[in-house]
């Protein structure tokens, strides 16, 4: 560790505990750094693509995950090395923004990084390559608007749309059933989109699922569905055109958040006071009663004696629902969430138009189904499948799904996929980068090489000769002049992506290019890396 | 430069072929594990819990043993703990041994396909035709006796011993059979096993176990009650039947003399003799609590001539509440709209040395007991496990009536078409396909070998036999040769064996996708040493 001496040979300390730190400087933090970026990298890169691999992941308890989703894997996988933490970082930004090609963006980073670490060996400084890959990616990102498409779909012909989600799913286990999860992800959207302002509110859409059945049971609830069932076993199974009261308040005797004490010393009090206590339950039950309600929702417990009132008066009820789901069901059924059994009014009610209860399997599971609510904006993808690890995968490959819907009601132009909008750009990139005089030059090449890594990955994981087809494909692009020509990982014998249906979000990809050269330039610029030593 | 903590401490990551094989393997052991379980003639295992008294289960049931298992391998949790194997035994409640084989036995076949240069998605892709391929063959030869009440419940008959032979109760198991069909066929349909009461009493032999029409409750009769009730009126309740608290918060009694104190216990007691009243009120002869009755109100009871039984555990009040047609009440103001339950006669009746309370001649007649007999826990328990199997499946069958043949046959059925399916697939998949239809055939072996039968031999003749159309050929473990499983009469559900065959296929694919296992070091628990 160079150090300062003074005029007597003694040392400056300038940091803490200066001799415990371990400290990487110059060429040597930005290999460490490169290389720990890489290995991130080298990790996802098999998952990419509608034939990569899943990893299984096994967290600190011993529950097991398995999945190819890039954001997930990143999330759980434990990471310690702080280079390694950002590219984490990155995947979940991606996530955050556009919810898919979560895995893309972190090749992508890699890809870069290594072309980087190539450039400072030859001696080129990280800031002119940081400044190579600026004028790169913009070239890209202005490229893919001009390769790009609109892509016409209304409310009545979704097909386009479900083809996109179809394209995102089958890179996932399921892609069994990719068909009729794409349908029911669009339908969902559908459902929920605003088509006039361009914006879909996600929050409306719940996934919910339930371990057992076949992921061919998977469906699409108009309504909302709620793991509970009704607080006594005798209530009615079904309520048809149910006016809800969703309450906030227990079916209980009140306690007064002051602190107080009743004290009882005569008979007469002790007299006074159960009657008190009876006429208390039969004026809460009386009340939603009174105000028409047909079901009642509470968010809270019932005493036994409240219980057998509400059964016995017919009033069919829910308790220990949820804070979120109470919210969802008021948002549905247009009711408001009511804190006191004195604001009951009969305005506050939500409506709907079925109320059932389901139940599974063998086993004493049963849920709730809210359907033909009065604002039937909110949905629910009730998910089932084989096990608990099918279930969660399903999830985010629905989420994935609903994300690139709802990216393409936001901005409908699209680029296609299976590498060859990457391909395009690395033409376009490679000829762009003659004109930059400088140093920039081989930056911009370099970018161009890395723009290439994705299709290669991609035909790598398919099986194919990743170097041959990727020649091939790029000659067959400039000789026909087709930007959508792509790998073909299926087998389906085009390269002709615009044939194969297979495309992407223009927004998604143009993120995914940003947002790698973006990490890469500041992992380029760090220099000098201080760590705490290891005690 | 190499890059040495890209995790934290304790964090392992297995690539590729490493991790590939940790899978298989891990997979592979579980499979050999409850291998020898499988069908009429697989052996037992003794489970002993780490927990406190040691308690020891013997089972051959599938899921039990994997239920009990603690693993580390995570590939073999997949098919394990909350997984595969569990919701085979939620949903269809039989099978759980062969979807364990059989994703094992795939796992085998991959194995070696990958050996063979051939990539994990390929061997997916052809999995997956062979599987569908697999399911059609079944369903081209389902048989479907729905329309016959007579033939359909000597299917049924068929199933519950089928799938009793390999349990522990096959020597009764004709006996078994019976009283599953039996209780089965009274839920008409429904799902809900709930209604169906099994109550273990040690003592006798299992032969000794009977169905009774009406309810148990193993419970006693309090003293100087009636021991014997016809036509009676039952109120179920949850209602504190102890102390009546004051449930309004912070209520409490502060006196300043002893003479006050014995007039509220007066009131107090007041209160409870009201209540009683109110009870009592109801017109009733019986009062079933969820909850304890004290001394004082039961004496009440017996006063007024009603029989009282406390602390019925909920399950019990829920059923009670079910079969008598009555509601479980909780307050006792309006006793002209409180629905009671009925029944013809509650008495107390005897089962080896228990006094158990029954009432028969219940309103709702979906509802019965199962009253199982046997030497020791262990057997009793045991027996349990085989029974709710056999229900379980009896009632999906009721469901779903579709039935085929059992013995290896569907197997072997499969195989034929997936075979081929294998000769017409151009490509690499043909090998996966093939192999897929070698795994089905694994699981006759398996019977086989369990029974102590030549195996390969058997196995010969039976693909011999299948080549003819029309076969019904599978193996006969007792004669330990190859016959006709529609005259032995060995029938087991189509909607088991389509489970089975989904998610074994499932369970396979998910552990060979897999290229990469990463495990995070384990959470340091703070007060182990």
């Amino acid at each position: 560790m160079a150090l300062a001496f003074d005029e007597f040979g003694r040392p400056f300390i300038i940091l803490k505990e200066q001799e415990q730190k371990s400290r990487l400087r110059g060429l040597d933090a930005q290999k460490a750094n490169i290389s720990a970026g890489k290995a991130v990298a080298r990790i996802l890169r098999t998952s990419l693509g509608p034939k990569g691999m899943d990893k299984m992941l096994q967290s600190p308890d011993g529950d097991v995950t398995i999945t190819n989703d890039g954001a997930t894997i990143l999330e759980q996988m434990d990471v310690d090395n702080q280079i390694a933490k950002l590219v984490v970082e990155l995947s979940r930004s991606q996530d955050y923004e556009i919810g898919d090609g979560t895995t893309g963006v972190v090749v992508m980073a890699g890809a870069l990084l290594e072309q980087a670490e190539r450039l400072l060996e030859r001696g080129i400084h990280p800031i002119r390559i940081s400044e190579g890959y600026e004028m790169a990616s913009r070239i890209a990102v202005e490229h893919l608007e001009h390769i790009a498409q609109k892509f016409d779909f209304g409310v009545t012909n979704i097909e386009p749309l479900v083809q996109t989600c179809m394209t995102t799913l089958s890179s996932k286990i399921v892609n069994r059933c990719k068909r009729s999860l794409a349908e029911i992800a669009v339908k969902a959207v559908m459902s929920v989109a605003d088509l006039e302002r361009k914006d879909v509110n996600l929050d409306l859409i719940k996934v919910e699922g339930k371990v057992g059945g076949k992921l061919e049971d998977t469906e699409l609830i108009y309504g909302i569905l709620v793991d509970k069932d009704m607080s006594h076993p005798q209530m009615p199974k079904q309520i048809e055109d149910a006016k809800i009261a969703i309450l906030t308040c227990p079916f209980e005797p009140p306690k007064p958040k002051t602190k107080h004490k009743v004290d009882i010393d005569t008979v007469e009090k002790f007299q006074t006071l159960r009657q008190q206590e009876q006429k208390y339950f039969d004026d809460m039950v009386q009340k939603c009663k009174d105000v028409g309600a047909t079901l009642v929702i509470c968010q809270w417990g019932f005493d036994d004696e409240a219980n057998h009132l509400l059964l016995h008066r017919n009033l069919p009820a829910v308790r220990w629902v949820g804070g979120v789901e109470l919210e969802l069901i008021a948002i549905a059924t247009g009711g408001r969430i009511v804190p006191r059994f004195q604001e009951l009014t009969q305005e506050k009610l939500g409506k709907a138009g079925l109320v059932r209860e389901k139940s599974f399997g063998t086993t004493k599971d049963r849920m709730l189904y809210i359907e033909h609510c009065a604002n039937s904006r909110a949905v629910t993808i009730f998910i089932r499948g084989g096990n608990k690890m099918m279930i969660e995968e399903t999830k985010r490959s629905i989420h994935d799904a609903l994300c690139v819907a709802r990216n393409l009601i936001r901005s409908n132009s699209i680029v296609y996929g299976g590498g060859s909008a990457e391909i395009s750009c690395s033409i376009a990139v490679e000829a762009a980068a003659d004109r930059y005089p400088g140093v920039e030059q081989y930056a911009i090449r370099a970018f161009g090489d890395a723009l290439d890594s994705i299709p290669m990955a991609l035909a790598e994981n398919s099986g194919l000769q990743p170097i041959e087809t990727l020649s091939a494909v790029k000659s067959q692009q400039i000789k026909e002049d087709n930007p959508y020509c792509g790998i073909d990982c299926n087998d389906v014998g085009t390269n002709d992506m615009q044939e194969q249906n297979v495309f992407e979000t223009l927004i998604g990809k143009q993120q995914q290019i940003l947002l790698a050269t973006q990490v890469v330039k500041m992992i380029l610029k760090i220099d000098d890396v201080i760590s705490p030593s290891e005690y | 430069m190499a890059i040495d903590n890209l995790f934290k401490d304790d964090a392992t990551e297995e690539k590729g072929e490493r991790a590939r094989m940790a899978s298989f393997i891990g997979a592979m052991a579980i499979a050999d594990l409850v291998k020898t379980t499988l069908g009429p003639k697989g052996m037992d295992k003794i489970l002993q819990s780490t927990g406190r008294g040691r308690s020891v289960t013997v089972t051959n049931d599938g899921a039990t043993i994997l239920k009990s298992l603690h693993i580390d391998n995570p590939a073999a949790k997949v098919l394990v703990g909350t997984d595969i194997s569990k919701v085979q035994d939620d949903e269809v409640g039989d099978g759980t041994t062969s979807v364990v084989v059989l994703a094992g036995e795939l796992l085998r076949e991959a194995e070696k396909l990958v050996a063979a240069k051939i990539h994990p998605m390929t061997i997916i892709s052809g999995y997956r035709m062979a599987a569908e391929c697999a399911r059609n063959a079944l369903l081209q030869k389902v048989m479907d006796n729905k329309e016959d009440a007579e033939k359909f419940k000597l299917d049924l008959m068929k199933i519950a011993m089928t799938t009793l032979s390999s349990k522990i109760l096959s020597q009764d198991k004709e006996h078994f059979a019976k009283l599953a069909v039996d209780a089965v066929m009274r839920l008409k349909g429904s799902t809900n096993l709930e209604s169906i009461q099994i109550i273990k009493k040690p003592g006798g032999s299992l032969k000794d176990s009977f169905l009774d029409e009406g309810f148990i409750l193993d419970k006693k009769i309090g003293i100087g009650q009636p021991k014997r009730i016809e036509n009676a009126k039952i109120l179920v309740a949850n209602t504190a039947m102890d102390t009546d608290k004051v449930k309004i918060y912070g209520a409490r009694v502060r006196v300043d003399s002893m003479s006050r104190v014995a007039q509220i216990e007066g009131a107090e007691k007041e209160k409870m003799r009201e209540k009683v009243q109110k009870i009592i009120g109801h017109g009733i002869n019986c009062f079933v609590n969820r909850q304890l009755i004290y001394n004082f109100p039961e004496e009440l009871f017996a006063d007024a001539g009603v029989l009282a039984i406390e602390h019925a555990d909920f399950d019990g009040i829920e059923r009670l509440a079910l079969v008598t047609g009555g509601e479980i009440a909780s307050t006792f103001d309006n006793p002209e709209s409180v629905k009671l339950g009925h029944c013809k006669l509650i008495e107390e009746i005897m089962i080896g040395e228990d006094k158990l309370i029954h009432f028969s001649g219940v309103e709702m007649g979906q509802a019965c007991t199962i009253v199982l007999r046997g030497a020791s826990f262990h057997v009793l328990d045991e027996a349990e496990r085989s029974l709710h199997d056999a229900l379980c499946v009896l009632s999906q069958t009721v469901i779903d009536s579709r039935v085929l043949l059992g013995g290896g046959w569907p197997e072997m059925v499969m195989a034929k078409e997936v075979d081929e399916l294998a000769r017409k697939t151009p490509g690499k998949k043909s090998h996966a396909i093939e192999a897929f239809s070698r795994a089905l055939i694994s699981i006759p072996t398996t019977i086989a070998d369990n029974a102590g039968l030549d195996s390969a031999e058997l196995i010969a003749q039976l693909r011999a036999e299948h080549h003819k159309e029309e076969s019904h050929a599978g193996i006969d473990v007792i004669s330990g040769s190859v016959g006709d499983m529609a005259e032995l009469g060995i029938s087991e559900a189509f909607k088991v064996k389509q489970a089975v065959l989904l998610s074994a296929t499932e369970a396979a694919e998910m552990i060979l996708r897999v290229d990469e296992i990463i495990t995070c070091a384990p959470r340091r628990r703070e007060d182990r040493m």
